[in-house]
């Protein structure tokens, strides 16, 4: 009974596919018919009519480029401006032979191999109707020759092109960043975001640092004008043109001049400085040492120079100020102590007699003080004065993991602050989960001794650093740090300021802030262990010293002298002035500067000086490159 | 010993076939040649993507029947690990996570997927021949729902188009009832004004501008009014090869890919037009033959989707070309330059000859 069933079905199925088979086949059979009579229609009945449209579809849509927005810091001083410079370009489909022609060229003005590549590239890929150029920045003298010789060269002419430029190189650049030719992926995702039609395959775009953050502000929205152009595709007359909006320019709360002192105060060494505006979180300096020239990457980098850059042991186009990570070292102790205070574990007044190493429970692991010794009798003020090691270990030790980690995260170590460049890292700020997620492991008591100097497994990024010091400077006020203050309509020169309020308060209490800023300010005069540094200083000079181990030193003596170079520690040091009313706070890293007061502190006292006082350092940094920009 | 040769490497592939997709192949390379402006090393490029594809083709064509059937699990399965892999892990490139970096080679799971689904819902209801039951198209559809939903939200909206129609393609002949297919139609065209809220703004201006291109001639609308002005000035004969001025002068976008047919059509007119959509409608003809006289249910719904999936790149393509439908980026297949979709394509064109050739060596 059951096999007769299924035979049935077998049956039914069968005819059911063949029906529903047929059934397709006849609707594509219709498709191609609807298909063929709607090309029918195009190429037969409305033939003449596309005809007629091809014969005047002589009309080019040629896009002309906006201005680029200009990047000028808080005195009106230019870091990014466009300046025109005489091209020269060939229209493909005015010429035969177009290397009998670079050939006539090359006899006339200079024309490189990597020249020769960017014109081919940019061959296959724009539109034959278009100008491309083959030569950029065209000096007088050439510009000259050619034009002598113009008349009898068909299909390249000398344009005057907009151009970026950085004028002051390498200052700031890790903060400007540069722009470049638009790869083939970025044009992708210009599709995918539903923003190619602002941009033709030859564009420029942001890749790196404000440049590329702020993209959309700078770039404006292209204009289109429609060129009439002859059978052979050469230019009659402008039609119509739809003019190009320019780009917004970016006003920086950087001072460039404090930059250029800040980024000179680190001589050599590699490291990172960034200073914070504590009342506004605008960022005064940011220093990534070393830095490169993003000029060079805007008409695309030689292979020599990318090579020298990439392969440099000193990484000049790492951004170590937003990407760098490093344990924070003594810099740690300011923020210990107000966690200490603010949550009852410390009065000011508790005092420790500091044999020179803390004991874990008694008798277990030792802990030893950088002072061979110990600091005798210490308080809380003398422990940041000296940098106690012991103090800090016992509170680290009273206070627990969880306490610890949750007071400092209020000042935004181990996260990104949100800053307005691509590319932050996060860091680390230890906490019991985080060791069970990365190592499933629990956390041991052993862990916090080192957390509470800032060793252990703390990592913070420089621009961390300094936005904590600017949190503790401002009494509490939490800002998003950023690099640009305002955009300025390039059309209305309306202000739109970023990021004007705090988004957090940190609640702290006067009297131990009050406490925590004085030792600071003791750090820098005499018995502090950034006294040399803070020498007659004319305001109240807050700081902090720290030491970040690059290598373990196991039970031998730290020899400054006869480590390699590249294994010294790394110097930090945190500051703001004056302390009473603090208008500058800045966090700064000399990588491999030894300890923090030798190398690090010197550099803070420099850029505050001149912040504060306008003094200009004793061996003087180059003044910075005043131009005028073409569009202000 | 040039005959044992040929009937070895021959003995799978389905003679009609053959011919069609070689014919197809060069015409595509001639057309090519002259919409990249001369370019050899165009040519030489889609000559590497051909031969990669015709080795797939004739990889599937020697894969007996009741083989196929049994990947046809794990290979669906495999798709959607990669897809949601591409989901958690997938390579970020510009806005849009499709591909999936394996070190080696990056792959686009949602191209496999193009022939997985189908391949999967023919096993399906292989195995419930006899007594399909409303059950199991439930099941069938959700099969489809899931990688169509993967590939959507990645986003690729032209993919996942593809692969719906490609599953729905299978469910319609394995029988879908007549009355739950136009009821989904109705539902389907009352939800419209909510999938028109949840898409993006650039899939919406693409259809507005389908509706009335001169809306916005410079951008979405550019590539059709260009493509339509080519075809017409085209005419009953064509401009001739190479002769195409609306392409040589640049104003047709994306000629050698998903615009390729305009400059055909612009070249050789509406009689050249004529014989390409007799020789597509002669391949998906011998298509749908084979899976009429195929031997078991998973073959017939494999073929039969596998052709009508071919079909609909033809006539999405030509549609998008002349004006009558949006511009999704679907290439014209064996004639667009590229080689993702050509490798799919030509696998599945292998699979007919596999399910033609194998016929009489399997036991029923």
């Amino acid at each position: 009974m059951r096999r007769t069933v299924e035979l049935r079905d077998h049956q039914r199925e069968l005819h059911v596919f063949q029906f529903r088979l047929t059934v397709a086949a006849v609707i594509a059979a219709v498709v191609f018919l609807i298909l063929f009579s709607r090309l029918f229609y195009l190429q037969v009945l409305q033939h003449d009519y596309y005809q007629l449209l091809a014969e005047k579809n002589r009309v080019n849509i040629v896009p002309v480029v906006p201005h680029r927005g200009v990047i000028l810091d808080r005195n009106g001083v230019t870091l990014a401006s466009n300046f025109a410079a005489y091209t020269l370009e060939i229209t493909p489909n005015q010429v035969s032979d177009i290397d009998a022609l670079i050939e006539e060229l090359s006899g006339l003005v200079q024309i490189t191999p990597k020249d020769l590549r960017r014109f081919r590239k940019m061959l296959d890929e724009e539109p034959d109707f278009s100008s491309i150029p083959i030569r950029t920045r065209l000096n007088d003298e050439e510009v000259a020759h050619f034009a002598v010789h113009q008349y009898r060269i068909k299909g390249a002419q000398i344009n005057a092109r907009l151009i970026r430029h950085y004028p002051n190189a390498e200052v700031a650049s890790h903060v400007v960043g540069y722009i470049g030719r638009l790869s083939e992926s970025e044009f992708e995702g210009l599709k995918n975001e539903g923003r190619a039609y602002n941009y033709t395959k030859s564009d420029y775009i942001g890749k790196v640092g404000l440049e590329q953050y702020y993209e959309q502000d700078l770039r404006g929205v292209t204009g289109y004008e429609h060129v009439e152009t002859d059978a052979n595709g050469h230019s009659i007359r402008t039609l119509r043109s739809i003019l190009p909006v320019s780009g917004n320019n970016l006003l920086l709360a950087m001072d460039v001049r404090l930059q250029q002192i800040a980024e000179e105060a680190f001589g050599d060494y590699r490291g990172s400085l960034v200073a914070i505006e504590p009342e506004t979180g605008g960022v005064l300096a940011f220093v990534s040492r070393p830095g490169f020239d993003p000029n060079l990457f805007v008409e695309g980098i030689d292979p020599t120079h990318w090579t020298a850059l990439n392969e440099s042991p000193d990484h000049p186009l790492n951004n170590r100020a937003l990407q760098g990570v490093y344990p924070p070292g003594s810099t740690y102790k300011p923020f210990m102590a107000l966690a200490g205070l603010e949550l009852g574990i410390r009065t000011p007044e508790y005092s420790i007699s500091d044999p020179g190493y803390f004991t874990l429970g008694g008798r277990g692991h030792v802990f030893r003080d950088w002072k061979a010794g110990g600091h005798g009798i210490v308080d809380m003020h003398k422990a940041i004065v000296e940098s106690c090691d012991t103090y800090f270990y016992e509170l680290a030790q009273d206070m627990g993991i969880d306490m610890i980690h949750d007071f400092i995260a209020q000042f935004g170590l181990g996260r990104r602050t949100g800053i307005d460049i691509a590319g932050e890292v996060s860091g680390l700020l230890p906490s019991r989960d985080w060791k069970k997620r990365r190592f499933g492991q629990r956390w041991y008591v052993g862990d916090t001794i080192s957390i509470g100097i800032g060793q252990g497994y703390n990592l913070v990024t420089p621009l961390q650093l300094a936005s904590a010091t600017a949190i503790l400077a401002s009494g509490g006020q939490v800002f998003r740090p950023h690099l640009v203050q305002h955009i300025q309509n390039a059309q209305t020169n309306e202000l739109e300021t970023i990021e004007p309020d705090p988004i957090a308060q940190v609640p702290l209490q006067p009297r131990f802030l009050d406490l925590v800023r004085e030792a600071m300010v003791d750090v820098t005069r005499p018995g502090g262990t950034a006294a040399w540094a803070g020498a007659g200083a004319k305001y109240a000079f807050a700081g902090k010293t720290g030491t970040a181990q690059v290598i373990g030193l196991k039970g031998q003596e730290y020899d400054e002298d006869a480590i390699d170079e590249r294994h010294r520690d790394h110097a930090l040091f945190i500051a703001f002035a004056p302390a009473e009313a603090p208008k500058i706070a800045l966090a700064l890293l000399v990588e491999n500067g030894g300890h923090g007061s030798t190398t690090a502190a010197p550099i803070a006292r420099k850029v505050i000086d001149y912040y504060l006082l306008g003094i200009e350092p004793k061996t003087p940094a180059p003044r910075v490159v005043r131009t005028e920009s073409e569009s202000g | 010993m040039v005959n044992r040769f040929i009937a070895f490497f021959g003995k799978h592939l389905d003679r009609q076939l053959m011919i069609l997709v070689i014919i197809l192949l060069v015409m595509g390379l001639l057309i090519l040649f002259s919409a990249s402006g001369g370019s050899y090393e165009r040519i030489a490029a889609q000559l590497v993507n051909i031969s990669i594809a015709l080795v797939l083709m004739w990889i599937a064509a020697n894969i007996p029947l009741h083989h196929l059937a049994s990947v046809a699990l794990p290979l669906y399965a495999f798709g959607l690990v990669l897809l949601i892999a591409v989901k958690l892990v997938g390579l970020e490139v510009n806005g849009a996570q499709r591909w999936l970096d394996l070190g080696f080679a990056r792959v686009q799971p949602s191209e496999l997927m193009k022939i997985a689904v189908p391949m999967m819902l023919a096993w399906y209801f292989d195995r419930y021949e006899a007594v399909l039951s409303f059950s199991n198209f439930v099941v069938a559809t959700i099969l489809v729902v899931v990688p169509v939903m993967l590939i959507a939200s990645q986003p690729d909206l032209g993919t996942s188009l593809l692969v719906a129609v490609a599953g729905f393609y299978v469910l319609f002949l394995a029988g879908l009832s007549m009355r739950l297919l136009i009821g989904t139609g109705l539902v389907g065209l009352a939800s419209l004004p909510f999938l028109w809220s949840a898409m993006h703004d650039y899939q919406r201006q693409r259809v507005m501008t389908l509706l009335d291109p001169m809306q916005d001639p410079l951008g979405a609308g550019y590539h059709t009014i260009q493509s339509t002005i080519a075809m017409g000035s085209g005419g009953l004969l064509g401009k001739g090869w190479l002769n195409g001025t609306q392409s040589h002068l640049e104003f047709l976008p994306e000629r050698s890919t998903d615009f390729i047919f305009a400059v055909y059509g612009e070249e050789f007119g509406l009689l050249g037009n004529l014989v390409l959509i007799i020789l597509f409608m002669l391949l998906i003809g011998r298509g749908l033959v084979i899976a009429a006289n195929a031997p078991t249910l998973f073959a017939r719904l494999l073929a039969g989707g596998v052709t009508l999936t071919f079909f609909t790149y033809v006539f999405v393509n030509m549609g998008m070309v002349g004006g009558l439908l949006p511009v999704v980026g679907v290439p014209l297949p064996l004639i667009s330059y590229g080689g993702t979709s050509l490798v799919t394509l030509m696998f599945g064109i292998g699979l007919l000859m596999s399910i033609r050739t194998h016929r009489r060596l399997v036991q029923t």
